[in-house]
This record gives C-alpha cells, structure tokens and sequence, in this order.
C-alpha cells in the first residue's frame, strides 16, 4: 500500500472527505454531492455553460476576489488602528516595517480589479440575455451587489488616511449635500421645517448621516472602517449566497432553449 | 512633467518599453509561426514576421535609451481631440462606426491588427513625460486596463453575436445550442475553476510586487489638492457635476442609473436572445444599453480620469497639468437668455418685503420658460412617443411599464442634451432656482 493510499484509507480522512477519491464516474458525481464546498455546483453541466468564451468566468473571478479581499483585509486588520493617531502610520508602518511587505497591495490592486471584473460579468450578463425569464431576480440582486462593491470600494478608500483619501471622500460625499429633501443644501430642504425651525441643517442632514460630522473626520473613519469591515461584507456575502442559490434554481447558466 | 529632466525621464522608462516591444515582437513571432505552420496562410506570414521584425527593431532602439515617440503634429492633433466637444462626439462616432463596421472588424486579422496598433500606440504615446505621468499613476494603471480588457470582450461578443446572426438568417440555431452535450463537473470544471485561481494569484502577486499601492501625504483638512478627485469608478459622476447640479448628479441621476438597471429585465419584453450572443435580434435593447454603458459611463470615466486636470479644466494627454491653465467660462441660465437678451429686460425681482407667496409669484414669473420646456420633455413627450415611433413598444409593454421606460430614457438622454447646449450655447441651467437649491 503507498502512502498516498494509507492517507485516503485511514479513519481521519475517511471522516472528513465522506467519499473515495473521484477517479471514476460514480465517484465524481458522488463528490459533488457529498462535499459543501462543491455542492455549490451541479453534478453535470451542459458543454457551453463553461465555455470560457461564454461567460468569460467573470462571475467566479469576481467571487475569487472577494475572497482574496476577505483573506488580506482580516490580515491587514491586524495591523491597522482606525484613529487619526495611527492610520496614516499603520499604512506606512505596513509599507516600511511588515513582513510580507505586499498585503496592502494586493489588497488595493484587487479591489480594483474586482470593480472591474464585476462590471464585464454585469457586461457578459447582459450581451447573452441571461436577464431575460427565469433570471429577472437574479439580475437585480446583481444589481445590488455591484452597488456593495462599489460601496467596499469607496468605503476602503478613505482608511489609509492620507491627502488622495480624505479628498476623493470630501468630493465623494459632497454631494449628498444636496440630496433632495434630506441634504441641507438640496431642494425642498426647507419643507422639513417646524415652527421656523430647519430640522435640515448641516450638522442633521443625509451628509452627516454618512460622515458622521459635519466634515470628513475621525467620526467619518470609524463609520466608514465600520461599513467597510463588517456591515457591507456581511451584506455581499448573504447576497452573494442567494445569488448563487438562484443561478441553480434557475436552471443553471443559462443557454439557447 | 516638471521636475525631472527628460534625460532621466528616459532613462526611467527606457528599460520598460524596451521589454513591452520585445515581449509583443516574440507574439507576432509565433503568431507568424502559427500561421505559417498550422494554417498553411504564407502570405499572412510574411506580414507578421515583418511586423515582429520591426517591433524588435523599437524594442533595441527602446533599450537603446531612445525609445521612438509621437510625431508633435499627431500629439498636438490629439490635444486639441481632447476638448469636450471632439472627445464626446468622436467617441460616440467611433462608436457608431464599430457598430456598422462589426461584420469586418470582428475579423480576426483586423481585431489582431487593432489590438497590436493600439499597443504600439500606448507604447510610442508613454515615451513622452507627460502622458506618461498620468497613465502611470499607480491608481490609473487599472484603468488602462479596464479599457483594453473591454476592447477584448466587446469584441469576442460581437463576434459571437455576428456569427449567431448571421447563422439565423440561413436558419440555423445559434453556436451555443451546438454545445448542449453534459458534461460532468468534476473534472471539467473545478479544474477550470483551479487553473483561474492559481493564474489569478499569480497575477495579483506579479502586479503587488511590481506596482507599489499609493501613499500620499497624511491627510490634512486645509490643504485641498487640485485637482481633487473621486475614486475613478465615480468620475462619470463627477463629471456631470459639470453639466448637472450636485442633486441631479450626486444624487437623483445615480439612483435611477440603478433603479433603471433593475428595471431592465421588467421593461425588455423581448423573448428572443435569451441565453446566447445576439445583436440583429434584440437590436434596441443592444444600442440603448451600449450608449449607456460604453460611452455615457466609461468614456467619462476615461476623461475624468485621464484629461480633467487642476480647477477641473480639460488637459491633452500631452499636455503639462499647468494649474494655472484659464479658460473663461460664462455659462448662462436660460432665464437669463429669456428675459435679458430676448426681451430687453432685467430679470424679475420681488419686492425686498414680498410675502413667501409672492417670491414663489416671481420665481415662476421668472423661470416660466424653462419650467415648461422640462415639464413638456418629461410629460408630454411620453404620450407622443408612445403614439408615434415607440406605438409596437406601448402595444406590448402597457401604461404603466412604458412610462417608466419613456421616462428613464428620457433622463438618460438629457445628460448628452444638456452637454450639447453647454457647448453650442453655453447654455447652465434650462431651470435656475438657487433660492431653493432646485436647478436644472
Ligand atoms: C459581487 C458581485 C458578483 C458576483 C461574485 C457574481 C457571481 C456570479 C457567478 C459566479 C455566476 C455564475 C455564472 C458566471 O460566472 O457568469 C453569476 C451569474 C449571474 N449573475 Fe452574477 N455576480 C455578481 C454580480 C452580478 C451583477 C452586478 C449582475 C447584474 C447586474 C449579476 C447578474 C447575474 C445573472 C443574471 C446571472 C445568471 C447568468 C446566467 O445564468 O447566464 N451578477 N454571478
């Protein structure tokens, strides 16, 4: 007996795998079956739902990524502090002194790219139909999942704390001034009015609400360190489990009737 | 770029573009190859070869320290291309052309044709400091990306698409139904799924080491940079700030460009073209969904990114980011136009001690014009629409679903209106009502 089938025959392997290994058909069909992580997907698959020049994989990339920016960002959680007395120098810090000197790299690059990616699998969607009955819901989860996306990525941007952050944060957040009704610089603002007294002002209006204060400051880190870390996270990944779910019962990637 | 000599410039970039032009010289190499042996196209061969040839050529001249660039007429024709007018009219003719022309370009000689032109251009463009600066910007390298990444795929979906269409005409299903056999998923496709992970990994390991993330300045509340920039997936935005108040552009035009793409699969009553590539079959939904995408939010992703410089002023990509850059602006509300020029009087004004009730007399008094002309484009051009061109849409699609539809186009075309009077008659608010902050 090798080792290789000591290891596969042994009680250890046998209690976590719950299947031999898929070298024959059955086996195969059985290891989809059996095994979480790959129970995702169906047993059998017609030929060009995973052409490549079919759905260009942009999906699963994009589900790639966001593991990738889940692995590094609790890595870089370790080393970073979310005060305007350490976020500029954690960020540094992670530059100059960490091992591994290239975790928020990856981390920002794949964020980038996972923005990108996103947008061709929206892009591929569409170009096929695939929107079109049974998939219209599907289609609208995708659409509040490109909008988590480009919240995580907004919401990252602001956390290394340095002038190109708090900037594109002012410019970005600016706008919500002037939010119809709920921005204090937007129209209809004084219709939410008592007595002669605005309740829409720049210290309770939609601005504040997100910044946290009147202007981008330490308030505005935690909210958006917040946001970025756990609120949004958890809502991609309950979305991206429901996303999934329908491409299934929806009778899979979809093709020519 | 001021600061450093173009000396040192070159000595920078040198190594890097003396790698690119080798590295596309040894791929037409084998291309050429692949043609020859595998296809048996000699005359196709030769082409490439001498193409391949002479990418090595630049490639040693690039290592050489004298890497070639841009004659200055084409470099100052495309700083003058860069102003708003040309960029977004050009875009969109471009555009158009590729749409007309997509039987021939999704050729595969000429898609490889375009594709190495468009490098070699990206190549000789990058040896000026200039253009270098801003295509290089850590956070900008992305972008480039982006651009050729959807070249890439727009073009295999049209090729697809013409090849389905033309396969439709002659009766045939499209491509994908020939592919319907089952296959087992195990090994088929987690070993797909394997191979994109470990390729990925790779790929973001290579650009982590090669490319070091941004880190600027700590952050201080009272030095504004200029220009001060959203990230770049928000430049579109930023840029209708130009054409738009904040309300509309930070606010109102973003939330129906989501509500609106929720509603594509409710408002597409089309059956035909689900599940495969196809233009001829569901050419409307095709065009209005291009136009949207590729030249309303990426080229203005593109010209935020790459040509808005300091105080927000357009720049050429071979032009120096000069912060003192003036350009006059006199944008005029239409009021203004109503009232001052057309009728020869100063606009109307109410009386210091006027009661709420006569402010909002005058306001109306005031913009009377353009308060019509929006409410006429929203109101009444829906019923008209829907009883003259888009008569088969209103049939099909009933009251309700129709008029969200008029209206969400009606709103995505009023960003190219308003761009269009902006530039012919520096037209800035069709309705002007800053006691309010209501402008439109
Ligand atoms: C975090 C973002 C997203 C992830 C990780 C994701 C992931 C996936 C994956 C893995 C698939 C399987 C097929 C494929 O890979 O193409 C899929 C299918 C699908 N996605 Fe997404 N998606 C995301 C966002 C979106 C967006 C923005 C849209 C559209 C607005 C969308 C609409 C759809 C639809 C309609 C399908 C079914 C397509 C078919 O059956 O051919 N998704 N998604």
């Amino acid at each position: 007996m090798s080792i290789g089938e000591m290891i596969r025959e042994s009680q250890v392997w046998k209690s976590i795998f719950r299947h031999p290994m898929p070298q024959d058909r059955r086996n195969r069909i059985v290891v989809m079956l059996t095994n979480f992580f790959l129970h995702l997907h169906p047993v059998s698959i017609k030929k060009q739902g995973i052409a490549l020049s079919y759905t260009w994989c942009m999906g699963g990339v994009t589900f790639f990524l966001f593991l990738v920016e889940t692995v590094t960002g609790v890595l870089l959680m370790f080393y970073y502090r979310p005060t305007l007395e350490w976020a500029y120098n954690d960020i540094l810090a992670l530059r100059d002194v960490t091992s591994l000197g290239i975790l928020r790299e990856v981390h920002r690059w794949g964020a980038h790219a996972m923005v990108i990616t996103v947008w061709l699998h929206m892009y591929r969607v569409f170009l096929t139909g695939s929107y079109k009955p049974p998939r219209e819901f599907n289609w609208v989860i995708g659409v509040i999942l490109l909008l988590l996306t480009l919240l995580l990525s907004f919401t990252g941007y602001l956390l290394p704390w340095d002038q190109l952050a708090i900037w594109a944060i002012t410019v970005g957040s600016n706008m919500a001034r002037a939010t119809p009704i709920l921005g204090h610089e937007g129209p209809g603002q004084q219709l939410l009015n008592i007595q002669g007294i605005d309740m829409i002002t720049n210290a309770s209006d939609a601005r504040f609400a997100l910044l946290g204060a009147r202007f981008v400051g330490e308030e505005t880190l935690n909210r958006f360190y917040i946001l970025h870390c756990i609120a949004i996270p958890l809502g991609v990944a309950l979305l991206l489990a429901i996303h999934f779910w329908r491409v299934r019962k929806d009778g899979g990637i979809s093709g020519p009737l | 770029m001021h600061g450093v000599s173009e000396a040192d410039f070159l000595r920078g970039i040198s190594p890097f573009l003396g790698g690119f032009y080798l590295f596309l010289g040894m791929v037409n190499g084998i291309f050429a190859y692949h043609l020859w042996h595998n296809l048996h196209r000699t005359r196709d061969a030769i082409i490439w070869i001498v193409v391949s040839m002479f990418l090595v050529v630049i490639a040693a001249a690039a290592m050489g320290g004298s890497p070639p660039g841009l004659p200055l007429s084409l470099r100052n024709f495309a700083n003058w291309a860069t102003g708003p007018v040309i960029y977004s009219v050009g875009t969109t003719a471009l555009l158009v052309a590729a749409y007309l022309l997509r039987t021939w370009l999704v050729r595969p000689m000429v898609g490889w044709s375009l594709l190495m032109f468009s490098l070699v251009l990206l190549g000789f463009s990058i040896a000026e400091p200039n253009f270098a600066a801003i295509v290089t910007k850590p956070d900008n390298v992305p972008i480039v990306g982006l651009v050729f990444l959807l070249g890439f795929f727009t073009w295999i979906a049209t090729a697809k698409a013409v090849e389905n269409d033309r396969r439709d005409a002659e009766g045939l299903p499209p491509t994908e139904k020939l592919d319907d056999e089952k296959v087992l998923v195990w090994p088929d496709l987690v070993y797909t799924e394997l191979i994109c992970m470990i390729a990925l990994t790779a790929f973001l390991v290579v650009w982590a080491i090669a490319l070091q993330a941004p880190l600027e300045e700590p952050a201080s509340s009272v030095k504004t940079p200029n220009p001060s920039k959203a990230p770049w997936y928000f430049l579109g935005l930023q840029e209708m700030l130009v054409y738009y108040d904040p309300w509309m552009a930070g606010v109102v035009l973003p939330s129906l460009v989501l509500v609106g793409l929720a509603a594509i699969p409710y408002l597409d009553f089309n059956k035909k073209g689900n599940g495969y590539y196809t233009i001829n079959q569901r050419k409307f939904a095709y065009l209005v969904f291009q136009f949207g995408f590729l030249e309303l939010w990426i080229t203005l992703i593109i010209l935020g990114t790459f040509f808005r410089g300091p105080n927000w002023n357009i720049f050429g990509p071979f032009e120096y980011w000069d912060p003192h850059k003036v350009l006059a602006l006199n944008n005029v509300d239409l009021s203004q136009y109503f009232w001052i020029m057309f009728m020869g009087q100063s606009l109307p004004k109410a009386p210091p001690d006027a009661t709420l009730i006569q402010q909002l007399g005058t306001i109306l008094l005031r913009e009377w014009l353009g308060i019509v002309l929006v409410l006429a484009y929203f109101i009444a051009l829906p019923p008209l629409m829907a009883t003259t061109i888009f008569r088969g849409f209103f049939a099909k699609m009933g009251f309700i679903r129709f008029m969200l539809m008029a209206n969400l186009l009606l709103f995505m075309a009023s960003l190219p209106i308003k761009m269009v009077l902006r530039w012919t008659v520096n037209l800035k608010y069709i309705i002007s009502i800053p006691e309010f902050f209501l402008n439109f």
